[in-house]
């Protein structure tokens, strides 16, 4: 049964020290709310999965100081440009990067949703993404001949992390669209989630829903976070708040400026959520 | 009609490489390309797909961010965009950092999806608005993609052209090197040699880009430039003055 908690403190207490989290770029709602609760407990060492990259949440938890590493094809603002705190903590070499590609994160999930030791995939041969990645092997297609493939080991978060436009009483989770949230919870050994709002409905048992809803099998904890992925969108529901993101883009470009957001936005809005 | 923007050549121009194809890709910060390829979808009597990262009104994938590679993989989009902090001779190109990527002097975004789909797209058309010794250069400090391939590797895609704020080079795949296709307008042959950092072939004659002409123009600056402020506003608002939503 998914654990129907009463607050984003209470999701965030799940989160250990040291966790692998897997989360989704910033087009697909983050559970910003949640994390915002987890950088006010302090969370630290977390190894940040990007599904396939990550964008505003992932650069405010490493300026945070919460992340070790980053594994992700990229860390991007859109079009507010590059991540402030993601960039310069690579260059001052206090986070370790994994980095990849779009479907290499794809395929790593994939392997572990469906239990197995690893996936293959075309491209990368050549590549310093490849040279890199000491975890990634280049094999023979056993089913070919002189056909160099590379095997990328089963990717399997501790965690998926993000937010959602509904969920049912019994803790299914309509994502519609948004189908790297399924694969995600798939891949990840537990799911947390927060929603705009919890309905009444059976979201399994009307079939338009239906395909679009991950059953709660998947879901180990969820929460009720109305403007929970604020300053991202959730479409239907509200856009992005654009200026607060140029802002942020803005302050994250110095420590200084970043410590300012970070006790005007994180710190101080626990009443808030 | 007002003076013609680069950008607007730019789009022109991509627009003609797009022209037949079935389906046209675009990744993320690409309003330039994206522009581009809905620009060939006006202008063409058939209905080419076009499918842009991050649009709502062009994006019909319902499987997930995994979609679109899976789509290419399979040799089902034709055209894609990737560009590079450095592209180099070879057309390698470099997404992540410059100097030792473990304590680099510079880091970027990372390499998206450049990994899989420089590979398996067949017209991959980089794309880069500086066009410098800093930012083509002799090799790339990082290969987030390789321009070309050992035999056995397979790679069906690659690079097919490489345009800049200065002009457009072919890429000839056989001999692993660019060629320069043509100059934009109030460019010349000698100033690209000088800003170039790496080599490449220069025919007896080099043409000029051509820019759009008026029907062109107005397709740009009319539903195309709308279409891409749903995904663009900022860009939309400085090249084509069309203001941002509340």
């Amino acid at each position: 049964m998914t654990d129907m908690l009463p607050s984003v403190e209470a999701l965030a207490a799940r989160i250990p020290d040291g966790a692998k989290v897997a989360v989704p770029p910033d087009y697909t709602p983050g559970a910003n709310a949640l994390w915002r609760a987890a950088i006010r407990r302090g969370v630290r060492d977390l190894h940040l999965v990007g599904v396939p990259v990550f964008g505003y949440q992932g650069d405010l938890l490493i300026g945070a100081g919460c992340v070790n590493t980053a594994e992700t094809s990229a860390v991007t603002l859109g079009e507010h440009g590059l991540a402030p705190r993601f960039t310069a903590a690579v260059k001052a070499g206090t986070i370790r990067t994994m980095d990849a590609t779009c479907p290499a994160v794809h395929a790593g999930l994939q392997a572990a949703e469906r239990g197995a030791p690893f996936s293959t995939m075309r491209g990368l041969i050549g590549s310093d993404i490849l040279a890199r990645r000491s975890d990634w092997k280049v094999i023979d297609n056993p089913f070919g001949e002189d056909d160099p493939v590379v095997a990328i080991p089963a990717l399997r978060p501790d965690f998926a992390v993000f937010h959602a436009r509904k969920a049912d009483r019994s803790g299914n989770v309509w994502v519609g669209v948004r189908r790297e949230c399924m694969l995600m919870a798939h891949a990840a050994r537990d799911t947390l989630v927060t929603v705009e709002k919890i309905v009444d409905d059976d979201l399994i048992a009307d079939e338009t829903t239906a395909a679009g809803t991950i059953p709660s099998l998947y879901v180990t904890a969820l929460a009720e976070a109305k403007n929970g992925a604020w300053p991202q969108a959730v479409p239907g529901y509200y856009g992005a708040d654009n200026d607060h993101l140029a802002q942020y883009a803005e302050l994250a470009r110095t420590e200084e400026g970043f410590q300012r957001y970070l006790a005007e936005t994180v710190l101080g809005r626990e009443a808030a959520e | 009609m007002s003076d013609i923007q680069l950008e607007e050549i730019l789009i022109g121009a991509i627009a003609g490489m797009l022209a037949g194809l079935r389906h046209v890709a675009v990744g993320a910060s690409s309003p330039v390309p994206g522009a581009a390829a809905l620009l060939a979808r006006a202008k063409s009597g058939t209905v080419p797909r076009v499918s842009v990262l991050g649009s709502r009104d062009n994006n019909f994938f319902t499987d997930g961010g995994k979609e679109l590679f899976d789509c290419a993989g399979q040799g089902r989009i034709d055209a894609f965009f990737l560009s590079g902090a450095q592209i180099d001779g070879r057309a390698n190109i470099n997404l992540v950092s410059i100097g030792d990527p473990d304590r680099p002097k510079a880091r970027f975004p990372g390499s998206f999806g450049s990994g899989y789909l420089y590979y398996v797209v067949p017209r991959v058309i980089l794309f880069r608005l500086e066009h410098t010794r800093r930012t083509l250069v002799d090799k790339v400090d990082f290969v987030s993609a390789p321009g070309v391939s050992e035999p056995n590797v397979y790679r069906p895609g690659g690079p097919y052209k490489l345009i800049t704020d200065r002009c457009l080079f072919d890429f000839d795949k056989a001999g692993a090197r660019f060629v320069l296709e043509s100059v934009h307008p109030g460019h010349t042959v000698e100033e690209i040699a000088e800003n170039t950092g790496f080599e490449y072939d220069v025919p007896a004659s080099v043409p000029e880009t051509p820019v759009p002409d008026a029907e062109t123009l107005a397709l740009i600056r009319g539903p195309v430039a709308r279409q891409i402020a749903e995904i663009y506003p900022a860009f939309a608002e400085r090249v084509f003055g069309i203001a941002q939503a509340a």
